[in-house]
């Protein structure tokens, strides 16, 4: 185990590093130079020569390279053109919004697409299993900032339960207002991400259902449901756990667009405002930090998948 | 259920996917030769609810909302498209080369596909839009066409590797057959059903996706008239006017489902392991 996850850090580490290339590539390849963006219009050119060489960006591309890795090593990602301010702290200001809702959206997707799944599954003869299987059908086709807004119409401005945007300045230092804020966003990410998961769930426990196991032990006398306790669910999670990861980055691009219809202070709207400003070095440590944590993710559902699946530890050895 | 049911089920959703995406197909043809108002005609008053002239009310300019739905179906239908040809060129090409290649170029080839998989195809379509001067029709085809490209890249160099297994590849070396021959006889017809089932759904993810672009204000600019825009719009003036933002969203709603009822349609017609169960 410990040598699989050293070579799998390992490949987290490498793809992190193909990543960073594939970004500075990218960045590089944005039309003009960044000190225009810096000085603004109008500037004279002596100006833009000056702001050049305060970018580095009149250094050669191989000079600019090595810079850029030696700051990302520091995790140094830079100041804002548009606000000066860092970047860093930028970042992690937003995330403690993108974050939470992330998390948030995930586990209560959770909550509802496993047990639903499962139900689903186990009752695919009853009109009800049907049924679900239908709405988790639709529910994937749902547009997130559609159902968003529809939900800002029923619940804040209908029923006047909810606010239907924004987010208190003072962040969690006002708990009420910033977890009642949080209340619809965490709802819109997790219904549309609960209809995918729920069809996941579903196939992977109709699978186990009709797997050679579990009739075996149905054979020796368990019954259905236990016998799908004792052996269906830890074989019917491996499957699903891999898919998760691909999930909870759906749920992280889900508030990209679900900040945007609540108005909420995260990485999504730090990342459109970026590219409205031109903010280069905003954009970049944006989508660095998002690509640390979308590998991060898959490194931890790989490794549980392990601990979860010993045939995949005996293959290892082999 | 019985078998003949899972059967009539299987048939009605087929039918019921072919009825919304030619349905909303049919209005984006049709939006070419005749919309009921001109696309920036305010001929209404501001906010009216459906009625007999504005059959999905007016916006709060005052423009027929029917009329920009259908020229919406054309956009979604266009992007989607368009975004799907790119990336299936790029992705197949890519794809059969992995395949193709030596073990370590297609290792590298394979764990660049994983590493591009995971950043969500909307996201490198933002990159790719602010990496173009001004947003357009082309430049949201070209964003959502790249960021699809290594979704269908992977699908298709495992499809070709699966194939290049097969003992009548083996023969076909034997005898003497070139790689490019191959690939047309022999890898491209085995691999284009599932490819196409694949496709379909890009499809339904790349409407999606434009809709998505366009909310957030980086889609084709004004003169096209996109149900994502037209929702970031109606958002403001919900609480008087719910229907504005109704509309769009269902229209969306409609294609996407009727794409992926399609897709699984043609899978259990294509995929024999599946005509069974």
């Amino acid at each position: 185990m410990l040598g699989y996850i050293t070579r799998r850090l390992f490949i987290l580490l490498l793809s992190l590093f193909v990543a960073a290339i594939v970004l500075f590539v990218l960045l590089r390849l944005l039309p003009g130079d960044p000190a225009n963006a810096l000085v603004g219009v109008g500037a004279t050119p002596e100006q833009i020569a000056a702001a050049r060489e305060q970018l580095g960006s009149d250094q050669p591309l191989g000079v600019q390279f090595l810079t850029y890795l030696r700051d990302l090593a520091a995790f140094d990602l830079g100041n804002s053109f548009v606000t000066r301010g860092s970047i860093l702290e930028e970042i992690s200001r937003r995330l403690s919004v993108t974050l939470p809702l992330t998390f948030a959206a995930f586990f209560l997707a959770l909550v509802i697409a496993v047990p639903l799944g499962i139900l689903a599954a186990v009752k695919a003869d009853r009109w009800y299993g049907l049924l679900l299987s239908i709405v988790s059908q639709a529910g994937i086709a749902v547009p997130v900032f559609w159902l968003g807004i529809l939900l800002v119409y029923e619940f804040s401005l209908t029923l006047r339960w909810l606010p239907s945007g924004g987010f208190p300045l003072r962040g969690y230092a006002d708990p009420g207002p910033a977890i009642r804020a949080m209340v619809l966003p965490v709802l819109t990410i997790a219904i549309v991400m609960s209809a995918s998961l729920m069809r996941y769930v579903r196939a992977s426990t109709l699978d186990v259902l009709d797997s050679d196991f579990l009739r075996t032990a149905r054979a020796l006398g368990e019954s259905r449901a236990e016998a799908l306790m004792r052996h269906g669910i830890r074989n019917a999670s491996v499957p699903v756990i891999s898919v998760l990861a691909i999930e909870l980055a759906t749920a992280f691009l889900g508030a990209v667009v679900v900040e945007q219809v609540f108005s909420l202070p995260g990485m999504g709207s730090m990342l459109l405002l970026g590219i409205q400003q031109r903010d280069y070095p905003s954009i970049q440590g944006v989508l660095i930090v998002t690509t640390l944590l979308v590998l991060l993710t898959g490194f931890l559902a790989d490794l549980l998948q392990r601990l979860l699946d010993p045939r995949l530890r005996q293959g290892a050895r082999r | 259920m019985s078998r003949s049911n899972a059967r009539t089920g299987k048939t009605l959703t087929l039918w019921l996917s072919l009825v919304l995406v030619g349905a909303i197909t049919l209005a984006g043809v049709v939006s070419f030769v005749w919309t009921p108002f001109a696309l920036s005609d305010m001929a209404g008053g501001r906010l009216e609810a459906p009625n007999a002239t504005h059959w999905a009310g007016t916006d709060r300019l005052g423009r027929d909302v029917f009329t920009q739905l259908m020229i919406g179906a054309r956009i979604a239908l266009i992007v989607g498209a368009g975004a799907v040809a790119i990336g299936a060129v790029i992705g197949v090409i890519t794809g059969i080369l992995a395949a193709f290649a030596t073990r370590f170029l297609d290792d590298a080839l394979a764990a660049f596909f994983d590493i591009l998989i995971a950043f969500p195809t909307l996201l490198v379509a933002m990159l790719v839009v602010a990496a173009r001067e001004e947003s357009s029709l082309s430049t949201a085809i070209l964003a959502l066409g790249i960021g699809l490209s290594p979704i269908v890249g992977r699908i298709t160099r495992i499809l070709t590797k699966q194939v290049l297994s097969q003992d009548y590849i083996t023969a076909a070396r034997v005898c003497g057959t070139s790689w490019p021959v191959i690939v047309i006889w022999h890898i491209l017809p085995n691999i284009a059903p599932f490819l196409a089932v694949n496709l379909a759904l890009q499809f339904g993810l790349a409407v999606m996706a434009e809709a998505s672009l366009s909310y957030l204000g980086l889609g084709a600019p004004p003169p096209n008239a996109s149900w994502g825009r037209m929702l970031q719009e109606a958002q403001g003036t919900v609480y008087s006017a719910p229907w504005g933002a109704i509309f769009p969203g269902l229209a969306l709603f409609a294609l996407v489902i009727g794409i992926n009822l399609l897709a699984d349609g043609l899978r259990d017609r294509f995929d024999p392991s599946r005509r069974s169960a």
